[in-house]
This record gives structure tokens, C-alpha cells and sequence, in this order.
């Protein structure tokens, strides 16, 4: 399972990589992984304003349906088009191709409840030991 | 022993021993004494089979269903032959006993028979998409409405045509009773029997969520749907059409067509009997844009692990086994032997079949309301029906009486759903009735004067 | 052997006349303005003979387990023996042909019917009313939330959420919320069960309702239930009971005797008529006389000229579907509970409890079984036995096809791990009992000694696993007629 080392986590299995102002997020290799086959994402319009913590969309398998959560506040600038006729990729590339959306970052990602890749590690390691 | 289980009292002891009890009772001795005490079941002992066709063979004899009464009803329920193959279908076992197809490998027959319906369904009514079906067709209605607030979850008032059957009309505003958040407006028919457009534009607004249209209506009209529906979708809202007499699509333009965004229909004149209002079957249909926000049950193609073609329940994350409680429905299953019935109906009339039933129906239905017309009734309605239409006689007035006395239930009083059409009766012709029938209808309608002249 | 079948619509030749009735004038004269004629004259729907149709019918039949095939042990669902003498009774001219709007003077063998029904199943259940509208389990629930609602709004307000236990059937939540409701989750003890004092604590006078499903949906009984019931209670709250495990109380204990104030029932579950492969069925709403006056319109009357339809109840819900309800299915049922009679309703119940504990006594150990609480008509395993092969309870599921069986509820419910609810009904024999058992403990065998054997299953049914993931990422949802030529 892959933690990348500088990306920044949620509890939720969500993934944020900073970009200068912007930031991209997608779901996580552990949470793909529990998913399984992804079948479908629901993502949000262009220009949506979200909060940290707000649900931006939905990600479906075959059993089950998550929530997706905003790691951070910020207004939606792209969404992974590519996702609605190829969910598949989700699972083949979580970190790359799988990427959801992209924000233009308005709130503070110091002060957002973010994880580092070694606390998200020891997150799921107790997520696991359920 | 009980009726239908099969133990023998060696069984019993034998499986009481494996269990590790003495007796049957031990089984539930952690259920409280006072309840098992008071459950006993105050109700007669049971009768033999033949007992239990007696009794009902007398319950069903006290019913007008087949009685040789010439019945002129529709109103949402309407009788047509039915192929003898699809009674010989509905009776399979493996159909009829069968649950919801959770396993496909061994549920292949049931699972192509919904995606068959699907294809029914979405031909008949004219657009990309549809359900595995719902309840009935007034259900299905509600849950139309409910679909288009997920759509277009900031408005809040919802049109229901009057002219839409009252039933319809009544579940729509069940279903939405405890979603303190929306409105229900009716929107009144005009002269000819159509919504009327004037007042559907004056109440359309920046609000409004969706429009309902019957289609053909309660009074077996139909409606003029393109012109509705593009004044429902300059408002921004949805256009939803709810069908009772899905045969008539086989004439009139199909409700996708026309410009529904959701139609509806009840399925029930499609090859299942009356049965006193049910079982029918909900037909649901829509675009393929909007295909995630649709509710119930859905069948897809797919291949199993050599390639060949079946099928499977899929899109199940709308429903509630997943959701819970954020499913586009609390449905269930779908109406599956009812769903089957249509389908096993529609092959078997074929293309040509179905067109040609409708035009008996339009025609006997039309050639009748003629005869009514040349005895001096008047029909109030002038918009194009189907095989329903309005008439205004006397006789209303003494609708049970005539059912009672002289053998005809000489169509609906409709007073009893619409005060302010006093006299009028809702009248169905379909292929069921004989020209006797007609005949002895159009004379229990005629005015007194012409009857005592003798006339027909 | 099974044949293989096309779709329909992919049989047939252009042409073909079609289904015939009498009265065809041949004339294709109507006149309907041209903007409102059908704009495609139904291309696409097929034209096929009869018998092609008949045989395209029998052949997809037979690619169906049914219960009428095998036993069909599908948990919480009551798969028994469907009569097939009530498939005569629902065709009786005198109901099939009935057309629900005859003046009630003309139907008054219906009418008594559906009385005799109603009284039948609140002598069931210990309750006071029962509508039989509702054309389904889950609209049952929803009929009964909203009861449950307009009581609360006529004492001033309609409050704000629901309680439901994690183990209930996923449609609890959907009707509650689909009455407006928040669902608030109540968690299950150790043992499985309700705890009263768990559920006292978080009782408020915000809360409409507890939804109980009694025996849960692990099969057992709650056996704190009139302690619960009070609980709720005292707060003014109302207590809901899922009526889908009805098999394992007729006879034993009266959810009205239990604090229960207004359930559904699943006549298609407890009354034997034909699941008919997702429905139609029927679910009735039975209450508590407070409650009386909320139940769907219309409501049957009797007075001096007998029985009768009265819209006369202001308090009403209103209707949740048009005409009387699934009528059909009311004269099966029916027809199953005069049959049986009191008496054998309860002992129904009493051999499926019997059924039930057996299957128990002979899979456990080999099958881990997550609560031990005493079993009432059901039993739910775990795989958890069985992880250390790689083996997981849908490889047992899809095995069990192989042995002739059709398979147990999985993955329901949701507070065991890899679920396998097992409801074999009383209408099974020792015998069939004994082949199951003897099938389940083989493939238990055989995920030790060959489990990709079980991972790969099914192997003797006409197509293989069908892959889920394909019809859901694309979905193919209908026929369509081809667009493009074939190819020489």
C-alpha cells in the first residue's frame, strides 16, 4: 500500500498535494483498495465553494458508496472529466490519474485537521487492527 | 402436523434430539411466559382444499366480475383479452417463485425477463431509460415527483394537473407529507378537457419543480403534451406524464417524444387482469442523464466468466440496502410477475398486434361516443380521446340502481371525483365489449324523452 | 440440459401479423391530428409467433432456482412453499375479472374478504386496525412512519428523528427518512439485542420512533422488548415493528402484547404468496386503536347495507396507491391462513422455529456462528472459519448453486462480518434439511482440501460468475436496435 511521503492526508482516505495556491485531491491506495472496484464517481461543478470537512461528491463500488470529503476550504477550478467513463482508473492510479478535483486553496492548510503521511499510516494501521 | 409441512413426529424427535431439547417449547422458553401465554391465535381451524375452494368459489360468486353485467369502467383500470400464453408463463413456478434475483448465475430467466421489460418500457414510452418497475402506476407517479426534487433540489412546488387521476394525484401528496419542504398545486383543465395552458403558464415559476400531466387524463383525453412541455421547460422545470392507459401509446405520440422528461405509466392493461385494482405494475422511463437519480431496481448486460452474455441486478448503490437512509427510494424489489406479465403480453401482441388492438379500442370507443352524440347527449369534452371519453346523462343519477337492476354499470359517475361535473359519466369501450353491450348502453343513456319514443 | 435463448428482440421477422382480436375493421383511419400520433409506429417492439414466444418463456424459466425448484434459504425472506391451490383461488372470475370501481354492492365477496383478512391478521398480531393498501413490505413501512408522523404532528409536532437498530433491513432507514426523519442508530448489545437501558438513554421527546425488527435480523428475539417499548414510551415516543420475521411469532408472542404500536406485514414472507421474482407482494399496516385514525383511505366500513368504502377519515395519511390495494395477493394470503387455520398458523411457526434451530445444531463448529443468543426461525454464520483458505462467504454462496440449492442472504446484515443468514421455513423436510447440511459441510471440506474449487464457483450452472463491476461501469440497461449494418 502506498503513503506518499508529500502528500497531505484526511481521516476520511482522502489525498491533498499542494500546488503553489491550488490543490489537487483524490482518494487514497488504502481506500481503493477497501472500495474495490470503483464503478462511478460523482464529483461537483466547476466553481463550487467548499469548507474543509464538507462532502464534495461521491464515490461508488460495486457494495458500497463513500462520501468524498474537502481536506480544505477552497473553490473547485477542474474536475477529472476523464473519471465518468473510466472510473477503473481510480483503482489503477490513485494518486495520478485517479485525481478527483482540483481547488484554488482559501483556507489555511496549516491550520486545516491534516495528516501527515506519518500519522495517516498510523491511521489506517488502527483502522486496520479493527 | 400442519398443512403444507412436511414432519413426520419421528422428524421431530429426531431433530429435537440433534438440537440437544426436549420439546419444541424449549425452543422458546427465553421468549417471556406472559406473552407466549396471551398468543394464542383466536381464529377457526383450517380447511381441507376442498373446503377452501368451496368458500371462496361463494366469496367470488358475490362479485360482479364475471356476471355477464356489461361493466363500462376504466378510470385506471381497464379490461382486455389476454393471450392464453401469458397466464401459461405467469404459472411457471420458476418464475412465479422465485425471489428478487440476488443470485444470476441461477436467476438468468427472471433477469432477462427485466431486461426485456426495460426494453418494453423505454420503446413504449419513448425514451433512453428504464426501471426494473414499481408498485402501480400512482406510485410511481410520487416517486417521478420525488426524482425530480433530487434534480432540482431548490425549487419546491410541485403542478399536478386536476385532469390527472385523483388516485394519482392523492398518493403524490402522501408520498411527499413528510417533506415539509414542498408544495402541491393543482392546475385547472379547461373546456376541452386539457390542462389549461393559460393558467398552467401563469403558474409556472422560478419555483416550480416539476409539472404532472395525465396522458391520455382522467377523462381519457389527450393531452397536447409538446405544447405543455416546452412551456414547463421555459420555466426550467421537469415534465412528468403519468399513464392508465398505456395502450394508447401505441397511437399517440410517445410521452419522450412529446417532451416528458420522466413518464409513468401503469401497466396493468398490458396483460393482467383487473383483479379489483391489483396487482398492477409501475412502467418508469426517463433520460440517461438522469439515470443515477432514478429509483428501484435495475437490470444491466454484462458476461459471465467465459464471455457469454447475461445479466445482473446492477446500480445498486442508489438503492437502500446501501444508502439507507439516503437512497433515491425505500423500494425494495420491483413487481416482478407483473413485470414479466407485460412483457410476455407486448411479444406476444408484436408490433402489429398491439397498433391494431389500439385501433379497435379507438374506434368501438369513438364510434360509440358517436352513437351517444346522435341520441342527443351531450359529450362536454371536444379534445381527442382514446378509448375513455365524458358523457352527460341522467342516468348518473341512478348509476347504482341501473347496476343493480338492469345489468350495466354504465361507466363512472364522476361527480364523485370532480363536483363540479354533476352529471357526467366517465365511459370505456375497449375490445372486451360486444355490440349488445354497446347497444344496451347507448339506451340506459339516452334522454328519458327519446327512450319513451322509443328510440335507440 | 438448458437451451440457450436470444432476446426477443432479437427473434421474430418483419411482418408477422401479431395477436388478433375480433372487431378489426382493418381501417387505419383515426383522427387524431398528426402532431399527437405515435411518431415511430413502434419500431423496435418484435414480431414474433406464439409459439417462439412461448418457448423463449419456458426456456428463460428454466434458468431460474425457484423455491417450487429447491430449497430456497434466503434469510429474512421466508421462502416457503407457495400453495398453488391460491393461484386458483386469485383467478376466479368472480375476483380476477372484479373491476375495482363497481358500486360496493356488487363486490361485496371482495369486500368481505379483505374484512375477514383485516380482522385475521390483527388476531395475528395483537393489534387493533390493519389497512391492507400498502403493496409492498418497504411501502408498509412508509404507510406506517407516516401513521407515525401525523400522530405526532396532531399533539403539535411531527418531532425529528428515529431510533434504528445497526442491524436493521436498509428500507427502515429509507422510509423514515422519506417521512422527513433524521435516523439516529441504536447499537446492539454483546449478545445482539437491544439493551432497554441503552435505548432509555438516548430516548428524547425528539424522537418520533424506534423501528424494531422483532426477532432481529440476526433471528433472535429481543427479549428486552416490552422493557424497550416502555422506554420509548415515556417520552411520548411510538414503537415501530418491522413485521418481516412475523414466521417466527404467530403463535409465541403478539407484537401488541409486546408495546409494539403499529407494524407492517409482508404477506409474500409469512402468508406463502409467490415472491413471484421481486413481486408483486403485499404489506399491510396493522395499529394500535390511537392510531386508528391515521391509516390509509379509504378505509371499509360496515353498516346496514353491508360493507362499504368510506373516504370519510380527515385524519387520514391518505392513499399510498390507487384503488384497494394488491388485491390478488389478499385472496392468497387469505386463502393460505384459512387452510392453515389458527391452530396451524402456530404450529407454522413453531416447526420453522424447530427447522431453523436444527440447521443450527448441525452447522455449528464447522460454521462460526456470531451469537449464540437462542435462534427463532433463522440463523445467521459468519465465514470467519473459513478466511484462513481464502475462502469468503460468497465462494460458499456460489458453491452452493453447485449442490442444487439456491443460496442464503449474504452480507445482511451488516453487523456480522461476511453474513450468511440461513431461514429454511417449516414447509422443508428433515430430508431436505439433511442434503443442505450435507452440502454445506462438503464445501467446508473442500475450501480446506481444494479451495479454489470454491472460489471458483459456480461450476454447474449455464453461465459462470457474471462480472458486476462491467454492468456497472458501463451500463446496458435495454435493447437497442442495431445502427450500424452487419458486416458481410
Amino acid at each position: 500500500m502506498r503513503i506518499p511521503d508529500e502528500l497531505r492526508y484526511t481521516k476520511e482516505h482522502e489525498w491533498l498535494r499542494i500546488e503553489g495556491t491550488d490543490g489537487m485531491i483524490g482518494i487514497t491506495d488504502f481506500a481503493q483498495d477497501a472500495l474495490g472496484d470503483v464503478v462511478f464517481v460523482e464529483l461537483p461543478a466547476v466553481g463550487t465553494v467548499l469548507r474543509a470537512g464538507q462532502t464534495f461528491g461521491v464515490v461508488e463500488s460495486n457494495k458500497t458508496v463513500s462520501d468524498l470529503f474537502a481536506p480544505v476550504d477552497g473553490k473547485v477550478t477542474a474536475v477529472n472529466e476523464g473519471l465518468a467513463t473510466q472510473p477503473e482508473v481510480v483503482n489503477a492510479d490513485p494518486y495520478g490519474a485517479g485525481w478527483m478535483i482540483r481547488l484554488a486553496i482559501t483556507g489555511d492548510v496549516t491550520s486545516a485537521d491534516l495528516l501527515d503521511a506519518a500519522a495517516y499510516t498510523a491511521h489506517v494501521d488502527s483502522e486496520q487492527a479493527k | 402436523m400442519s398443512g403444507y409441512s412436511p414432519h413426520t413426529p419421528t422428524d421431530v424427535a429426531a431433530m429435537l434430539e440433534a438440537i440437544g431439547v426436549g420439546s419444541i417449547d424449549d425452543l422458546v422458553k427465553h421468549v417471556p411466559a406472559h406473552l407466549r401465554a396471551s398468543a394464542g391465535i383466536d381464529l377457526p381451524a383450517g380447511l381441507t382444499e376442498p373446503e377452501l375452494r368451496a368458500r371462496f368459489a361463494a366469496l367470488a360468486a358475490r362479485n360482479t366480475g364475471a356476471d355477464g353485467r356489461a361493466v363500462f369502467l376504466g378510470a385506471g383500470a381497464y379490461p382486455h383479452f389476454s393471450p392464453g400464453v401469458v397466464n401459461q408463463i405467469l404459472l411457471r413456478s420458476e418464475f412465479a417463485t422465485a425471489y428478487t434475483p440476488y443470485q444470476p448465475e441461477v436467476s438468468q430467466g427472471t433477469l432477462q425477463a427485466i431486461f426485456e421489460f426495460q426494453t418494453f418500457a423505454a420503446l413504449l414510452l419513448g425514451l433512453e431509460v428504464a426501471n426494473a418497475s414499481m408498485y402501480d402506476g400512482a406510485s410511481a407517479t410520487a416517486e417521478a415527483v420525488l426524482m425530480a426534487r433530487r434534480l432540482l433540489p431548490d425549487r419546491r412546488v410541485v403542478l399536478l394537473s386536476r385532469a390527472l387521476h385523483p388516485h394519482y394525484r392523492e398518493v403524490v401528496a402522501t408520498y411527499l407529507r413528510g417533506l415539509g419542504d414542498v408544495e402541491v398545486h393543482e392546475v385547472p383543465f379547461g373546456d376541452d378537457g386539457r390542462i389549461d395552458l393559460a393558467a398552467l403558464r401563469n403558474q409556472l415559476g422560478t419555483d416550480t419543480l416539476c409539472v404532472v400531466l395525465g396522458y391520455p387524463n382522467v377523462f381519457g383525453v389527450i393531452e397536447d403534451v409538446p405544447t405543455a412541455a416546452a412551456a414547463i421547460h421555459d420555466a426550467g422545470a421537469l415534465c412528468i406524464t403519468a399513464t392508465c392507459e398505456p395502450l394508447a401509446l401505441a397511437l399517440v405520440r410517445s410521452p419522450g417524444s412529446a417532451g416528458a422528461d420522466i413518464a409513468v405509466a401503469e401497466g396493468q392493461s398490458l396483460g393482467l387482469p383487473v383483479s379489483y385494482g391489483g396487482p398492477g405494475v409501475g412502467l418508469f422511463a426517463t433520460h440517461d442523464r438522469f439515470l443515477r437519480s432514478m429509483p428501484g431496481r435495475i437490470v444491466g448486460e454484462t458476461v459471465d466468466g467465459d464471455g457469454r452474455r447475461g445479466f445482473v441486478l446492477t446500480l445498486a448503490t442508489r438503492e437502500q440496502h446501501i444508502r439507507r437512509e439516503r437512497a433515491t427510494s425505500n423500494i425494495c424489489t420491483n413487481q416482478g410477475l407483473c413485470a414479466l406479465a407485460v412483457t410476455v403480453y407486448l411479444s406476444m401482441l408484436g408490433r402489429h398486434g398491439l397498433r391494431r388492438l389500439a385501433r379497435v379500442n379507438y374506434q368501438s370507443a369513438h364510434a360509440t361516443a358517436a352513437r351517444l352524440d346522435a341520441a342527443g347527449l351531450t359529450l362536454p369534452f371536444k379534445a381527442p380521446f382514446f378509448n375513455e371519453f365524458v358523457v352527460r346523462s341522467d342516468a348518473s343519477s341512478r348509476w347504482e340502481q341501473l347496476a343493480m337492476q338492469e345489468g350495466i354499470v354504465a361507466g363512472f359517475p364522476l361527480g364523485r371525483w370532480y363536483p363540479e361535473l354533476g352529471d357526467a359519466l366517465l365511459v370505456c369501450v375497449t375490445e372486451t365489449h360486444t355490440a349488445s353491450q354497446i347497444d344496451q348502453l347507448v339506451r340506459t343513456l339516452q334522454p328519458a324523452a327519446v327512450r319513451s319514443a322509443g328510440g335507440r | 440440459m438448458l437451451l440457450d435463448e436470444p432476446l426477443i428482440f432479437e427473434r421474430g421477422s418483419d411482418g408477422r401479423p401479431g395477436w388478433e382480436v375480433p372487431g378489426d375493421t382493418g381501417s387505419a383511419e383515426f383522427g387524431l391530428p398528426p402532431e399527437l400520433r405515435r411518431e415511430d409506429d413502434l419500431a423496435g417492439m418484435p414480431e414474433v409467433g406464439e409459439l417462439e414466444v412461448l418457448r423463449h418463456f419456458v426456456r428463460m424459466s428454466q434458468w431460474n432456482l425457484s423455491a417450487a425448484t429447491t430449497l430456497y434459504p434466503l434469510g429474512s425472506c421466508t421462502m416457503k412453499y407457495n400453495p398453488v391451490v391460491n393461484e386458483d383461488l386469485a383467478r376466479l372470475p368472480g375476483f380476477a375479472a372484479l373491476h375495482p370501481l363497481v358500486p360496493d354492492a356488487l363486490a361485496q365477496g371482495a369486500l368481505e374478504l379483505i374484512e375477514v383478512l383485516e380482522q385475521a391478521l390483527a388476531a395475528v398480531c395483537g393489534l387493533d386496525a390493519v389497512s391492507l393498501q400498502p403493496a409492498a413490505g418497504a411501502q408498509g413501512e412508509l404507510t406506517g412512519m407516516l401513521v407515525v408522523r401525523a400522530h405526532h404532528v396532531d399533539r403539535g409536532s411531527p418531532r425529528t428523528k428515529v431510533l434504528i437498530p445497526a442491524s436493521a433491513h436498509g428500507t427502515n432507514p429509507a422510509s423514515s427518512a422519506l417521512c422527513g426523519y433524521d435516523v439516529a442508530e441504536v447499537p446492539v448489545n454483546a449478545r445482539g439485542l437491544l439493551d432497554a437501558d441503552a435505548v432509555a438513554a438516548i430516548m428524547d421527546e425528539s424522537v418520533a420512533a424506534l423501528m424494531v425488527t422483532n426477532p432481529n435480523t440476526l433471528g433472535l428475539f429481543e427479549e428486552e422488548m416490552e422493557a424497550v417499548a416502555r422506554a420509548v414510551h415515556a417520552k411520548g415516543g411510538l414503537v415501530y415493528m418491522d413485521g418481516a420475521n412475523m414466521n417466527a411469532l404467530m403463535g409465541v408472542a403478539k407484537p401488541g402484547d409486546m408495546g409494539v404500536d403499529v407494524m407492517q406485514f409482508n404477506l409474500h414472507k409469512t402468508f406463502s404468496t409467490p415472491h413471484g421474482g421481486g413481486g408483486p407482494g403485499a404489506g399491510p399496516v396493522a395499529v394500535r386503536e390511537i392510531l386508528r385514525a391515521y391509516l390509509p383511505t379509504p378505509r371499509l366500513v360496515r353498516d346496514g347495507s353491508g360493507l362499504r368504502w368510506s373516504d370519510d377519515m380527515p385524519k387520514s395519511v391518505g392513499r399510498v396507491r390507487s384503488f384497494h390495494g394488491n388485491f390478488g395477493i389478499l385472496v392468497r394470503a387469505l386463502g393460505y391462513i384459512e387452510r392453515l387455520g389458527g391452530p396451524g398458523l402456530a404450529e407454522a411457526t413453531r416447526l420453522a422455529i424447530l427447522n431453523a434451530n436444527y440447521l443450527r445444531a448441525r452447522l455449528e463448529g464447522t460454521y462460526h456462528l456470531p451469537f449464540t443468543s437462542p435462534s427463532m426461525h433463522e440463523c445467521v454464520f459468519s465465514d470467519r472459519n473459513l478466511a484462513e483458505h481464502g475462502v469468503h462467504t460468497l465462494d460458499v454462496a456460489k458453491r452452493l448453486l453447485d449442490h442444487g440449492f439456491y443460496a442464503p442472504t449474504i452480507y445482511f446484515p451488516l453487523v456480522v462480518k461476511g453474513a450468511l443468514m440461513i431461514e429454511p421455513t417449516e414447509t422443508e423436510s428433515k430430508a431436505t434439511l439433511d442434503e443442505f447440511v450435507g452440502a454445506m459441510l462438503s464445501i467446508a471440506e473442500e475450501a480446506r482440501t481444494d479451495p479454489n474449487r470454491v472460489r471458483e464457483a459456480p461450476h454447474d450452472t449455464r453461465l459462470s460468475r457474471l462480472d458486476e463491476t462491467r454492468a456497472a461501469r458501463r451500463p446496458v440497461l435495454r435493447w437497442r436496435p442495431s445502427v450500424t449494418p452487419e458486416q458481410p
